[in-house]
């Protein structure tokens, strides 16, 4: 028999991996950065300026406010523990639902139909209801975090159970596989880089989620969506700049770490 | 060597059609009159009948779409028949497809290993198995590569591996080496005929290359354009191992020139 020759992967660590894919993110901030000076400075009249002022006199008075700073870390860790809550639970029951819809054709179009209802009910119309039928604390929040990012999963999950090739069944099949083996050695592991495409969605999703709960719940302690509420009802522009930067380098971690751990699991997973 | 009229001769004991039950020990498939349509209405197959025992190895050729395919999931009960009947008395049948078909997450040992997996087959004893298996189609080093850093031909290889991993007494080809450069392809119709000559399968082997065929086969089966049905069975003379030079000799374009004559004449 003949030498075989493989065409070997280049292995990359996971650090270089991550960083490779938060460079663009960076990059990105960079430009809005760029773009924020050039509003201040070349839009906008001194007499305006107040509406948005420059990047380092928004972040250097709130940076250096311990009183203002204290609660905000605070609340954004709140936000976080509610997304990431949400996040889980969105997970779990996505997944599962999508399992259950993929192992009958009828179960597929008994119960779809929900996650496209799902999903096209504007969630802000719901957002009331879930606090008159859960209060106006944690659990409505997570509920709004879970709602908002639950489509995605079930919808990726569902499309990479479905994926494996009619020959790949039909090698299962031949082989007397059961109800369970196909599940768990053929269409779970097929659909593993679509549930973390759906992943990567929904974790994006959740921190949204979890923002919009902080806004219309404001019982018990706030979250940092709670203070964005408030700093613009007391026109406090630094604290108001500063929190919303924040939240948005909280979502681009976020992103960036799901997106890192796609291409870490999903790469070894194939063997890439 | 035979080559049947449209109608084809029922004297012959091979493929006699009324005792075409497994009757000879040495019976591994027999399909007796088969017909199939689906229900689209398409109709595959009309009337017919093949038997295969056990140290045979049997091509089909025929024009792409005249029913191969369909004749070999009718043979290991992926489909069933619309009429007539599919016997066999193989204990184990493997069925290799056209593109390898691996699971992508899974090493090559660990694509061997699905079948004896599948089985409830205790860890160690499937992985001495597979890697016994991986050796012999000429893998051995390659155990822990996943699909995507193999070429072509070695996923084919894992793809046999993985056929022959479950000892079959009766192989299913279909056109595995169809989507293989030339080269390759010649590589492993060679070694294909090693692991028959080892392992001695009945072997039903779907190619749409003549030459593959005749080279590979001791029946040659050539099949009509849609609806299928078989319209000429070519015997083969030579004793395995069969020299990969033989390709190059007379009496082997004599019959190759029978076989596609025959291909012509019902396409
Ligand atoms: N499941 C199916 N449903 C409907 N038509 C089918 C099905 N499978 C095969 N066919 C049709 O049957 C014919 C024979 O198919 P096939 O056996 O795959 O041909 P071959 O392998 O010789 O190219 C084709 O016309 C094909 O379209
Ligand atoms: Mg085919």
């Amino acid at each position: 028999m003949s030498t075989p020759t493989a065409v070997d992967s280049a292995r990359r660590p996971w650090l270089r991996t991550a960083l490779a894919g938060a460079a663009p993110i960076v990059g990105a901030l960079a430009g809005l950065a760029a773009i924020w000076y050039g509003v201040t400075y070349l839009v906008l009249s001194p007499q305006q300026r107040f509406l948005l002022p420059p990047p380092h006199e928004a972040f250097g008075a709130a940076l250096g406010n311990p009183q203002l700073m204290g609660p905000m870390l605070d609340a954004l860790g709140r936000t976080m523990a509610v997304a990431v809550i949400g996040l889980l639970i969105a997970v779990v029951l996505g997944v599962g639902y999508a399992v259950v819809m993929s192992q009958s054709a009828w179960a597929e179009r008994l119960l779809y139909p929900y996650a496209v209802i799902l999903q096209t009910i504007p969630i802000l119309a719901l957002v009331p209801l879930i606090g008159i039928w859960l209060g106006y604390s944690f659990p409505a929040r997570v509920v709004v975090c879970v709602i908002i990012s639950l489509f995605p999963m079930i919808a990726n999950t569902l499309f990479g159970l479905q994926s494996a090739s009619a020959a790949a069944h039909d090698l299962f099949t031949l082989n007397k596989a059961t109800r369970w083996q196909r599940l768990v050695k053929l269409q779970f592991p097929a659909a593993v880089p679509s549930i973390f495409t759906g992943l990567r969605t929904a974790s994006g999703l959740s921190v949204i989620g979890a923002i919009v709960g902080d806004f219309f719940f404001q019982q018990g302690a706030p979250g940092i969506g709670g203070l964005l509420r408030l700093y613009t009802q007391r026109l406090q522009m630094d604290a108001l700049f500063t929190a919303i930067t924040l939240t948005a380098l909280f979502g681009v971690v976020v992103f960036a770490v799901f997106a890192a751990l796609d291409r870490a699991v999903v790469g070894r997973w194939y063997g890439r | 060597m035979t080559i049947l009229p449209g109608n084809f001769a029922r004297a012959d004991p091979r493929r006699g059609t009324e005792e075409n039950d497994l009757t000879t020990s040495t019976r591994a498939l027999a399909v007796d009159r088969v017909r199939k349509s689906f229900a689209t209405g398409t109709v595959a197959l009309t009337d017919v009948s093949l038997t295969l025992d056990a140290g045979e190895f049997v091509s089909v050729v025929g024009p792409s779409g005249c029913g191969k395919s369909t004749l070999l999931r009718l043979a290991c009960g992926l489909e069933t028949p619309t009429a007539g009947k599919v016997t066999t008395s193989a204990a184990s049948t493997s069925y290799v497809f056209q593109d390898a078909t691996l699971l992508e997450w899974r090493t090559a040992l660990r694509n061997v290993e699905l079948v004896d997996e599948l089985r409830g087959a205790p860890k160690a004893e499937r992985r001495a198995k597979a890697l016994g298996v991986l050796e012999l189609v000429g893998l051995a080093g390659f155990e822990h590569h996943h699909p995507r850093q193999l070429s072509a031909g070695m996923r084919m290889r894992v793809s046999l591996g993985r056929a022959l991993v479950a000892e079959p007494e009766l192989a299913l080809f279909d056109e595995p080496f169809g989507a293989l450069d030339e080269i390759t392809r010649l590589q492993m119709q060679t070694e294909l005929q090693t692991l028959f000559r080892l392992k001695r399968f009945a072997g039903l082997f779907i190619t749409h290359s003549v030459s593959e065929a005749v080279y590979l086969s001791t029946r040659v089966v050539v099949m009509s354009g849609r609806p299928g049905r078989i319209v000429a069975d070519v015997d083969i003379p030579w004793d395995y191992p069969r020299a990969p030079e033989l390709r190059y000799e007379a009496e082997f374009a004599a019959i190759a020139g029978k076989v596609s004559a025959a291909l012509g004449q019902h396409a």
